[in-house]
């Protein structure tokens, strides 16, 4: 049976409790908005590209525990990474939070916290909502993502 | 009602011996989830099967599978006689006048579509104006959008107080010479108010305006009597009331639905087909096209049958009970704040914590064997209304006990104690 203590670990509740770079971006070049249908969480990615690095990034937005963290940690994750950094890293961590027997998140440093969310499948769409609404901003396609 | 301690013991004791045979009827009660025995506290968005339902449907299938309508061989006409003698049952259970206004759809979305489709297209124009309230359920507010968009109507929202209760004063402001439609929950599935349908109908009848009611949420925990709350339309889903999912009724008064035109084309719905004209058959089959989900049409009226037997009288004080005592005992948790405190409520708690997500509140009590709704119930404006993203909720059947009750508590402690 999966353990709620390894979905909600320590680093999870801190990034919840005190999200990082939780605010608009006022010099954002890249904006998209998120949106989850089946719990109503929103969250708005902000982006500061410049010559293919992302200088910044932020997110506002309200949502669970999972969805939040999540954000707080992409965006730890992802400052100062190219934008093919950045999309690598996002399929390692897709794979890591969807894949029941992906074991060697060694590589994932703090954002291995979410591995756990493997477990819970109800719960993969809070994990990444943050970040295909990062992928919709690097397309800066503008419109609301959704994780359906 | 207020109760003290000691009275809730004896209620309690009682109540236990009254349930605990009824809880047998429900093969899925005895299971577990996550380890822990299932807590089923997610009735408002379907309900488990009784035994009686479950074999109805194997028995269908094992021993007069046929179509309805269409054959003179014996079995068709075993499945016609079992599927029109569901629709007499249902007729008896919500006391419609005649089984040709029961008619049978998916569900209460298909019904209310139905009307919209049916009824809208063809009565509702251009700066009419149709009225709905803040806590419908999306399923009675986007076919009316849709009706709206196409013909040039207007929606007109009746708004509700910080109880979640229907502001009657607002709705005899709005009703006007433009109003062509009244649609209105009858329980809600978000908040639990209970909607005083025989006032809102009395009005709008004043103005000869026919009046909608969705009932999904009602049908299961209150007796429901169309004749007496006189209304036009009355909606339910079967899965919200012990039969399966793909089941549902329409109820419609005989002269409305006489003068509406069908809804969807094809067979049954027909009385003769020619390239140069083509005749539509009498209600109820005029509104019902296609081959129907025969099985679950036969299960349904099983499962009238079954909650008969126990008397919606007897569920519906069973459940006044729990509710009471439910919401006596989450009152006491700090930092939890009930979404609905409606004076007249049905049984449902929906409520949000401070400071935890409500998904987060369901993956933790999923994890002892709770089984809640987290999210906004498709009822986006409630949420709106109550400045929420989403609230948990808890809603109850005759087959939950104050044991159950107990769980969830334990289980909301359990949430706090994590994530507080
Ligand atoms: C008040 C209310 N209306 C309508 C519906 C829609 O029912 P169904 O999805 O069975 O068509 C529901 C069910 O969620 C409901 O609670």
């Amino acid at each position: 049976m999966a353990d709620l203590r390894e979905l909600y670990q320590e680093v999870v509740f801190d990034h919840y409790k005190k999200p990082r770079n939780c605010h608009r971006l006022s010099d954002a070049n890249h904006i998209a908005e998120g949106y989850n249908p089946l719990c109503g969480d929103k969250v708005t990615v902000y982006l500061k590209v410049a010559d293919n690095v992302i200088a910044d990034v932020s997110f506002e937005g309200l949502g669970c525990a999972i969805s939040t963290a999540s954000a707080s940690l992409m965006t730890e994750a992802l400052k100062g990474k190219t934008l093919d950094e950045a999309e690598h890293i996002f399929q390692e961590f897709h794979e890591m939070v969807t894949c029941h027997d992906h074991v060697d998140h060694g590589d994932m440093g703090k954002l291995g916290v979410l591995a756990g969310v493997s477990e819970f499948p109800a719960r993969v769409k809070c994990a990444t909502l943050a970040w295909h609404t990062l992928q919709s901003a690097i397309k800066n396609r503008g419109k609301i993502v959704t994780t359906e | 009602m207020n109760l003290a301690t000691e009275n809730w013991q004896s209620i309690r004791e009682t109540s236990t011996r009254r349930i605990a045979k009824w809880r047998q009827d429900f093969p899925i009660l005895s299971t577990e989830v996550n380890g822990k025995p299932l807590v089923y506290l997610d009735n408002g968005a379907t309900t488990q099967k009784p035994k009686t339902v479950i074999d109805a449907e194997r028995a269908y299938y094992e021993e007069y599978n046929a179509n309805v309508h269409r054959g003179v061989h014996t079995l068709s006409q075993r499945a016609t006689d079992a599927y029109e003698g569901a629709r007499e049952k249902v007729r008896k259970f919500i006391n419609a006048p005649s089984s040709d206004e029961i008619i049978f759809v998916r569900g209460t979305t298909e019904a209310i579509n139905l009307v919209a489709h049916a009824f809208g297209r063809s009565q509702i124009g251009r700066g009419d104006e149709i009225i709905v309230s803040t806590m419908e359920h999306h399923s009675n507010i986007v076919p009316w959008q849709m009706l709206c968009q196409e013909t040039g109507a207007i929606l007109r929202v009746v708004p509700i107080n910080d109880a979640g209760e229907f502001l009657f004063d607002e709705f005899e402001k709005l009703i006007g010479p433009r109003t062509k439609l009244v649609g209105i929950v009858h329980v809600s599935n978000a908040l639990g108010s209970v909607n005083p349908i025989k006032r809102i109908v009395d009005l709008a009848h004043s103005k000869n305006i026919p009046v909608l009611v969705d009932g999904a949420q009602a049908v299961a925990h209150l007796k429901v009597d169309v004749r007496a709350l006189d209304c036009d339309f009355y909606a339910f889903s079967g899965h919200k009331i012990f039969a399966p999912t793909g089941t549902g009724v329409l109820y419609g008064k005989r002269a409305i639905l006489e003068r509406m035109p069908p809804y969807q084309g094809g067979g049954d719905m027909i009385r003769s087909v020619s390239f140069s004209k083509t005749e539509y058959n009498v209600i109820p089959y005029k509104f019902e096209a296609g081959t129907p989900n025969i099985a679950g049409g036969i299960c349904l009226g099983v499962a009238l049958d079954y909650v008969t037997s126990i008397g919606m009288d007897e569920i519906a004080s069973h459940e006044h009970e729990l509710l009471e005592y439910a919401t006596n005992a989450i009152k006491k948790i700090p930092g939890v704040r009930l979404i609905g405190t409606a004076k007249e409520k049905g049984g449902i708690l929906s409520f949000i914590i401070d400071g935890i997500h409500p998904h987060d509140i369901g993956t933790i009590l999923d994890h002892q064997g709770v089984a809640i709704r987290a999210g906004h119930h498709c009822a986006m404006p409630v949420m709106e209304r109550f400045c929420v993203a989403a609230t948990a909720r808890a809603s109850f059947a005759f087959y939950n006990s104050f044991a159950d009750i107990d769980t969830l508590i334990d289980g909301i402690h359990k949430v706090k104690e994590i994530l507080g």
